[in-house]
């Protein structure tokens, strides 16, 4: 990075030390906070979406919606989630490349599971066959944020839940008796009020959410935890 | 293709390593529905393994890190303060990696410590396997969650029993032993439930990325991503796992359940406390 690098045996320590950590894989490695980042930034909206729809269908007094909410939040509660973290990815690849097989290829006669392989046409590949290393990055990404949105919005949603029950129910009450639907007593006095009994959860799910970053290097994105191991990695062994 | 039977006699007790059991993993197109739920279910030994082992030593210790926390004297405290600050604070998949890489660098034939008129050799090379190192970890880090619950329990002890055990002369450890540690596990216990819960589902990260599973002997995960590696099918391993994992859950709560009920058995009806499950974090 600096031109005096260039024969580092000759170089006083400090300018040692400033060469080695600019060095190509500390760049990578300063460059992967910023994907740990932009996972947070963009998983914690998509979490708090999953979490109110989650939360609706836990309020919902219509019986299969109900039942699904209570399905999705206690078995992800139930289950490891690093389960979750490593089947999500995996199992939502193999359903859209399916679903593009159907799809794009309704006169292929073979079966997709053969033996042990996944086989789908040329056509229904994701990424699609030729895709740039960026874009196949981007795909793994995406897939990594969905699997954090599924896992955290069963919290959120478990978090909202609590928050909802604790407005006065009173206050619903007078919404209704002044001639508000369900529908807007909940949008209009629910909703804006649950918040502050919301905010301690959320702000725990947050911390959760940022200590659970280091499982991205698990599904093969290379961020903090990755390039800390190249760096740190024992190169000899006693 | 093996039957059932077969399957079970070859890889339910393979998780002890390779002297009990084929000595290969089913491999390829090889592997039987069979194969994939007595593997992971024998794999399950190991968790429950750590496990027990981690929640039943992680107790005691709990106990004395939480004594030291609420205690006036800064050089007690402070440590115990820190100590939990830095395990709840870090992930314990982090902390794994951090120790693995710790217990790599230990000479392997062990640490000489001179004590004067002996020298004691600590064996260090037991603790770069998961079964004693791992265990170490998570010992460590249950420690520090369940002593923050005990922090929390100790602080809100009724000021009523504590004076009432002054009142009769309790002193010292008869207090300690009568009043304050059934009263710090009575109001901990529900959430030391889900404490014991998240542990049970933790013990599935120690062969994530650090320790190696010498002779492929690993825990329920370990075998059902060497399965998913395989037949490229998520469908089959991951679910027997995650219902392995739910069965292992209800135990737990019946198992604590019944400790609660046992420890609230003096109050009336209506004040005692239910365990809920309600996981608040992840590690």
């Amino acid at each position: 990075m600096f031109e005096f690098c260039a024969d580092p045996s000759i170089l006083p320590d400090w300018q040692w030390f400033a060469c080695y950590l600019t060095s190509g894989t500390h760049l990578a490695f300063y460059r992967s906070f910023f994907v740990v980042m932009l996972l947070l930034a963009i998983v914690a909206p998509l979490a708090l979406g999953m979490g109110l729809l989650g939360a609706l269908a836990l309020r919902s007094s219509f019986a299969p919606v109900n039942l699904l909410g209570r399905g999705y939040v206690n078995l992800i509660r139930g289950v490891p989630d690093i389960v979750f973290f490593l089947f999500v990815p995996i199992a939502l690849g193999q359903g859209i490349e399916w679903v593009l097989h159907q799809i794009n290829c309704p006169d292929w006669d073979q079966p997709v599971r053969q033996g042990n392989d996944f086989i789908v046409c040329r056509e229904a590949k994701m990424p699609p066959v030729g895709a740039s290393a960026w874009a196949r990055n981007v795909y793994a990404f995406s897939m990594a944020c969905v699997a954090f949105a599924l896992v955290f919005g069963a919290f959120v949603a478990n978090t909202l839940y609590g928050a909802m029950r604790a407005v006065p129910h009173a206050q619903v009450e007078t919404a209704e008796a002044y001639g508000m639907t369900r529908a807007q007593a909940f949008r209009r006095v629910v909703l804006p009020q649950m918040w502050i009994f919301a905010l301690p959860g959320l702000s725990n799910i947050w911390q959760i959410l940022i200590k659970a970053t280091p499982l991205l290097f698990l599904l093969g994105i290379q961020d903090v935890v990755f390039w800390a191991r190249e760096l740190g990695g024992a190169k000899t062994s006693l | 293709m093996r039957t059932c039977a077969e399957s079970f006699e070859a890889y339910f007790l393979r998780p002890l390593g390779r002297a009990y059991g084929e000595n290969l993993l089913p491999r390829g197109l090889d592997i039987t529905f069979c194969d994939q739920l007595f593997l992971i279910g024998g794999g399950l030994m190991w968790n429950i393994y750590f496990a027990v082992l981690a929640v039943g030593i992680g107790f005691f210790l709990a106990t004395g890190v939480a004594l030291m926390k609420v205690s006036e004297n800064p050089w007690l405290s402070r440590p115990a303060g820190a100590f939990i600050f830095f395990f709840r604070g870090s992930p314990l998949f982090i902390q794994f990696f951090f120790f693995y890489s710790m217990f790599v660098l230990l000479p392997r034939a062990g640490i000489d410590i001179p004590l004067g008129f002996t020298t004691l050799t600590v064996e260090t090379r037991a603790l770069t396997t998961a079964q004693v190192g791992g265990l170490f970890v998570l010992i460590l880090n249950t420690t520090a969650y369940s002593a923050e619950l005990f922090v929390g329990a100790l602080r809100a002890i009724p000021k009523g029993d504590l004076e009432a055990a002054d009142a009769y002369g309790l002193s010292g450890f008869a207090k300690f032993r009568r009043v304050t540690w059934p009263n710090m596990l009575r109001l901990a216990w529900p959430s030391y439930t889900n404490e014991a819960i998240f542990l049970t589902h933790s013990t599935t990260l120690v062969f994530l990325s650090a320790f190696p599973a010498r002779q492929q002997s690993g825990e329920a995960f370990y075998y059902a991503r060497y399965f998913v590696d395989q037949t490229f099918n998520p469908f089959i391993a991951y679910p027997l796992v995650a219902a392995y994992f739910i069965a292992l859950t209800l135990v737990i709560i019946v198992g604590f359940g019944l400790v609660n009920r046992r420890l609230n058995r003096h109050l009336p009806r209506e004040r005692r406390q239910r365990i809920r499950f309600r996981p608040q974090y992840i590690r």
